[in-house]
C-alpha cells in the first residue's frame, strides 16, 4: 500500500500538516473580483489564519448558492469579472503562503475545456478546484484533466449520498473531501445541522483524508462544533455577507479570527 | 438573418428517440450534473419512472386521467383557409385543446401519478409562461398533493392570469426575483429549493430538460401528442405520413412529444425557436440545469439571458436530446422573429377561428415563411403541433394589434 501523505498533491501534505499539529482547519472563501482590491482580502484571510483559501469564479446561474453567494456573484460579473481576469489578478499577488482552492460551476470549465481550464489555474498559482455541480460520476474527464495539471479536484460529500458511494468519493477525491453539512443550499444558518456530524464519521470511516465541512458555517460556535466532528470548516456566505455589506480586509480579519480562536479553542478542550 | 440549421441526408432514424444510453447520454448530451445532494434524489426519480413506465397498471391509470380528466385524444384539425392561402396541406394536432390549455398536462399528469406512487406529497415545479404552472397545480389538486410553483417576476407581470389560474387551483406562487427573473431563474431556483426538501417533494419538471431522467422521461410522458398524431395522419393522409412536422421549441418538450411519433418515418423534423432565445439553432455546449447541451453563453462562459415575446420559448438553451437530433441532422432548427410570430397568430385567429398560444405561433410563423419562399413544396402535407392556446396572451396580442 502507496502512503498516502506521499501520494497526496501539495493541498492535501498542507491540509495534513496543520491537521497532524492538532489544529482545526479554516478554509475561508471569497467571490473573485467582488471589489477593484479583492486579493487584499486573501492577505487579510492568511493573516487571520487561514490554512487555505477557496476564490469562487462568479457563474450566472449558480444553483447551489443561496442568495449570499449569488448576490456576491452578481455583483462581480456586474463589474466585468471573469475567469481570465480573475486569475490574472491571482497571477499578479506573492504567493500567499497557503493553498488557493478555485471553486466553479461546470459550464466556466467547460468553455475553456478541462485541460487548458486546469493549466491556466495552474499558472496562476491555484492548486486546488471545487466544482459543485459536477458529481462523481461525471467527474472522470476533468478528473484525469486535473490530476495532469496538478491541480486537485476536491469532490463534495452530501447527507444523501448513499454508503458504497460515499467511499468511492472519498477515495477519488484529492486535496480534502468536502462535508456538504446539510441538505440546502449555501447561506448562513442559525444552527450547525445535526447531519453535519453523522455525514463527518461516515466518511471518516472510509478515508484518513482531511475532511472540511461547508454550507452554513458562519459563527464561531458553529466553527468550535463542526471542529469537533471535522478536521476544519469552510466559511463563505458569512464572509461575503460582510463584503457585500462594505466591510474591508481589516474587518474580514476581524472577523475570521473569532473563528479561529474558536477552533483553536476546541483543539485544545480535553475530549 | 434568421438561422437554419442543415438537415441531413439520409435521414437516419434507427435507434432515435429511443432510450437514452448509460448515464442518460442522447448522443454526446444529457447525464445527469446535479449537485451530490441531489444525484440519489435524481436516482430515486429514474427508478421510480422505470418501474413504473413497465407497468401496465401505471400505465392503465395514465391513459385514464389522459382521457377523463385531460380530454385526451386531442383532435387533427385540417387548417381549411389558411391552406388554400399557403397552397400546402396544413394539419394541426390541437393540444390548445387539451385540459388546462396545452400539452403540459401530458406530463404533469404521468409525474403526479409517479410522485403519488413514490409517496411524495408535494410537487415543485417551474414556470415560464405559466401553461406548465397551472397544469402542475390542477394534477397536484386531482390527486390531492401540494404545489409550489416557482416563476420569474418579470413573467408573473406579463402572464398575470396564469398566476391567478394556479393560486385559484390551491398552489403557492413563489416569485423569483434573481437574474432576468424569467424561466431560467424559475427553474435555478426550484433546483434550490428541491435540495432542501428532496424526502417528500417530487420536482415536476416541465419540460426536456434537467438531470437524467427528465429529458427522457418528459419526452415518454409527451409521446402521447406524436403516437396519437401519427395515427390520425395514417387515418387521414393517403401517404400516411406527412411530408414536414414542425412544432416550436423552448425547451422543446411537445416538439420532442410530437417528433417521438415520426423519429422513425421519412418526414423531416424542424423545431421552430424565437430569434432571441435560439437554444438549439445558436447555442453552445455547455452545462446548466443538470445537463449538458447547448445554451446561449458569451465569450466569457456565463449564460446570457433569452428574449422572446413568448415567455415559454424565453430559455436560453434547449433539451439535450434536441441538441442530439440536431447533431444527427435528423431533425432541423430554425428561427421566427416575436413580428413574425405575433402575425402568424392574428393570421391564424382570423383563418381558422383559433387563437394559439405565442409559443405555437412560432411554429405557424415558420411555416407561412417556408410556403412562401417555396421550401415547402406547393401540395407537400405539413402536420404541425399547436401546442397551447392564446388566452394567457390577450394582453401582450393587444399592445400589437
Amino acid at each position: 500500500m502507496t502512503n498516502p501523505t506521499l501520494a497526496a498533491g501539495p493541498v492535501e501534505r498542507h491540509l495534513r500538516a496543520r491537521r497532524d499539529t492538532g489544529r482545526g482547519l479554516l478554509m475561508p472563501y471569497v467571490t473573485g473580483g467582488i471589489t477593484p482590491g479583492w486579493t487584499d482580502y486573501l492577505r487579510a484571510f492568511v493573516a487571520a489564519g487561514a490554512d487555505a483559501i477557496e476564490v469562487g469564479l462568479p457563474f450566472s446561474d449558480p444553483t447551489l448558492d443561496g442568495v449570499t453567494i449569488q448576490q456576491a456573484g452578481d455583483t462581480a460579473l456586474a463589474r466585468g469579472a471573469s475567469t481570465r481576469r480573475i486569475l490574472a489578478d491571482l497571477a499578479g499577488i506573492p504567493e500567499p503562503g497557503v493553498p488557493l482552492v478555485a471553486s466553479t460551476y461546470y459550464n466556466l470549465v467547460l468553455h475553456d475545456g478541462s485541460e487548458a481550464f486546469c493549466a491556466a489555474l495552474r499558472r496562476a498559482g491555484v492548486s486546488g478546484l471545487i466544482v459543485p455541480d459536477l458529481p462523481l460520476h461525471e467527474a472522470d474527464e476533468l478528473a484525469e484533466a486535473a490530476a495532469a495539471a496538478g491541480i486537485e479536484l476536491a469532490l463534495l460529500a452530501s447527507p444523501s449520498t448513499p454508503e458504497p458511494r460515499l467511499a468511492e468519493i472519498s477515495r477519488r477525491s484529492r486535496g480534502f473531501v468536502y462535508a456538504v453539512s446539510l441538505m440546502g443550499t449555501t447561506g448562513e444558518r442559525a444552527a450547525l445541522a445535526a447531519s453535519a456530524a453523522e455525514l463527518t464519521a461516515r466518511i471518516r470511516r472510509g478515508t484518513d483524508r482531511p475532511v472540511l465541512l461547508g454550507f452554513g458555517i458562519s459563527t464561531p460556535d458553529q466553527a468550535r462544533e463542526a471542529g469537533r466532528h471535522a478536521d476544519g470548516v469552510v466559511v463563505g456566505a458569512a464572509v461575503m455577507r460582510r463584503v457585500l455589506d462594505g466591510a474591508g480586509p481589516d474587518d474580514l480579519r476581524a472577523f475570521l479570527a473569532t473563528l479561529r480562536r474558536a477552533l483553536d479553542q476546541e483543539c485544545d478542550a480535553p475530549r | 438573418m434568421p438561422y437554419v440549421s442543415p438537415w441531413r441526408e439520409p435521414v437516419p432514424s434507427e435507434g432515435t428517440m429511443g432510450e437514452p444510453r448509460a448515464r442518460g447520454r442522447f448522443g454526446e448530451y444529457g447525464g445527469r450534473y446535479a449537485p451530490e445532494s441531489l444525484v440519489e434524489a435524481c436516482r430515486e426519480v429514474e427508478a421510480a419512472f422505470r418501474e413504473a413506465w413497465a407497468d401496465p397498471g401505471f400505465r392503465g391509470a395514465l391513459a385514464e386521467l389522459l382521457t377523463l380528466h385531460a380530454g385526451r385524444p386531442t383532435p387533427l384539425t385540417p387548417a381549411r383557409r389558411l391552406s388554400q392561402e399557403l397552397g400546402v396541406r396544413l394539419y394541426l394536432k390541437r393540444e390548445d385543446l387539451a385540459h388546462t390549455g396545452s400539452h403540459k398536462i401530458n406530463n404533469v399528469l404521468g409525474q403526479a401519478l409517479l410522485a403519488a406512487r413514490m409517496g411524495r406529497r408535494r410537487l415543485i415545479a417551474e414556470t415560464g409562461a405559466g401553461q406548465h404552472g397551472v397544469a402542475a397545480a390542477t394534477a397536484a389538486a386531482l390527486l390531492g398533493l401540494e404545489a409550489t410553483v416557482f416563476m420569474g417576476e418579470r413573467d408573473m407581470e406579463r402572464q398575470a392570469l396564469n398566476v391567478f389560474r394556479m393560486r385559484m387551483l390551491g398552489a403557492e406562487v413563489v416569485p423569483v426575483t434573481t437574474g432576468s427573473r424569467t424561466l431560467k431563474d424559475a427553474t435555478s431556483e426550484a433546483m434550490r429549493h428541491w435540495v432542501g426538501v428532496t424526502g417528500d417533494s417530487h420536482y415536476c419538471v416541465g419540460s426536456v430538460v434537467g438531470p437524467d431522467p427528465y429529458p427522457w422521461m418528459v419526452r415518454e410522458f409527451q409521446r402521447v401528442i406524436g403516437d396519437e398524431a401519427r395515427a390520425q395522419c395514417a387515418a387521414e393522409l393517403r401517404t400516411g405520413v406527412p411530408d414536414h412536422v414542425v412544432a416550436c421549441v423552448g425547451g422543446g418538450s411537445n416538439a420532442a412529444g410530437t417528433f417521438a411519433g415520426f423519429a422513425d418515418t421519412p418526414a423531416r423534423l424542424t423545431g421552430v425557436e424565437a430569434e432571441g432565445a435560439a437554444g438549439a439553432a445558436r447555442g453552445r455546449p455547455g452545462v446548466l440545469h443538470g445537463s449538458h447541451s447547448l445554451f446561449l453563453q458569451d465569450d466569457d462562459g456565463q449564460i446570457t439571458p433569452a428574449h422572446s415575446i413568448a415567455a415559454g420559448l424565453d430559455y436560453p438553451g434547449v433539451g439535450p436530446e434536441h441538441a442530439h437530433l440536431r447533431g444527427l441532422g435528423r431533425a432541423r432548427y430554425v428561427t421566427v422573429t416575436d413580428d413574425e410570430a405575433a402575425g402568424a397568430a392574428i393570421r391564424l385567429a382570423r383563418t381558422e377561428g383559433i387563437v394559439p398560444a405565442l409559443e405555437s405561433a412560432h411554429a405557424l410563423a415558420w411555416v407561412i415563411r417556408a410556403a412562401g419562399d417555396g421550401e415547402l413544396a406547393a401540395g407537400s402535407t405539413v402536420m404541425m403541433t399547436l401546442s397551447g392556446r392564446g388566452d394567457k396572451d390577450i394582453s401582450t396580442l393587444k399592445e400589437l394589434l
